[in-house]
């Protein structure tokens, strides 16, 4: 129990992480005001900005990073929108749900190790 | 001498993905050191699966398993959590049974929304690769399950949890 609280810990910890480094950066926190008016493409945001395409990709990947910024290509414009929590929270569920059957699975280890001992001593009768 | 060798421990777990496969569906793999056969028994048996469904881990409890594993047989687990009054249920009907390979069963206890849960086990060098793949009737229906926050595993703390960890999400964008 605790070591499944520690993952859960850490894991959001990353996150938070890489959230802050995301946040770091002046220009960031300003994409991030704009798309919470609008969603963008990147060719926007770099005019905006008065950035080269190139630098607005990176400050965009970075967003993307940390989960604070969701992009869609549709054709050659590459969309940006705020990043839904609910992404993180899926994640986070699947994770949950992914321990949840490790466990079972590591107990049903041992009543498969009880069966085949079972299979073997039974064979040796016959 | 057999003996000592046959009871030597498995040291090392396998290792368990889970995976969003698809809007509606999830899958969960996971290997087993053992031939199909006695892994399926131990999923088609109740006095087995009363073993192994519920940790001690989890803080949960059986309180009854049944389970008619055969085409049409339904099941019903009910469990009980010191966190909760209620005791929950899970419930559904066999829908495919094929001996050592394949499982299906419906999941009810959530209505229209539940999940048709194929378990699938392919045996190779005397291993058994399990495959679980839950699939939901809509995209909807496991977004929502998601939203819930249960995972089926009556995980109350860890809800709490994950809402106070959202509230810190919440504050930092």
């Amino acid at each position: 129990m605790r070591y499944t609280l520690n993952r859960m810990v850490q894991y959001s910890r990353a996150q938070l992480d890489a959230s802050f480094a995301a946040l770091s950066d002046a220009t960031r926190r300003g994409v991030l005001e704009q798309l919470g008016r609008s969603e963008a493409s990147i060719t926007d945001l770099a005019e905006k900005f008065h950035m080269t395409l190139t630098g607005m990709k990176k400050h965009v990947g970075v967003l993307e990073q940390a989960g604070l910024v969701t992009t869609e290509k549709v054709g050659r414009v590459r969309t940006c929108k705020l990043g839904q929590r609910r992404l993180e929270e899926e994640m986070a569920w699947i994770e949950r749900y992914r321990q949840l059957w490790a466990s079972r699975f590591d107990e049903l280890d041992k009543v498969v190790e009880e069966l085949k001992r079972k299979e073997k001593v039974d064979g040796r009768k016959n | 001498m057999d003996a000592r060798i046959e009871s030597e421990p498995n040291p090392v777990k396998n290792p368990t993905t889970a995976e969003r496969k698809s809007e509606r569906e999830l899958l969960v793999t996971r290997t087993f050191n053992a031939p199909a056969r006695i892994v399926f028994e131990a999923w088609t048996k109740p006095d087995l699966l009363l073993r192994w469904w519920a940790p001690k881990s989890f803080g949960v409890s059986f309180l009854s398993c049944e389970a008619d594993v055969r085409a049409g047989g339904k099941y019903r687990f009910v469990f009980a959590h010191p966190a909760s009054e209620q005791p929950m249920a899970f419930f559904g009907r066999y829908l495919e049974v094929t001996p050592h390979s394949r499982l299906v069963w419906t999941n009810e206890e959530a209505g229209d929304g539940g999940a048709v849960t194929t378990v699938t086990f392919a045996e190779k060098d005397g291993k058994t690769l399990l495959v679980m793949h839950d699939l939901y009737p809509s995209k909807e229906a496991l977004d929502d399950a998601i939203a819930s926050g249960s995972t089926g595993g009556t995980w109350e703390t860890f809800e709490q949890l994950d809402a106070l960890l959202v509230d810190l999400g919440v504050g930092r964008s």
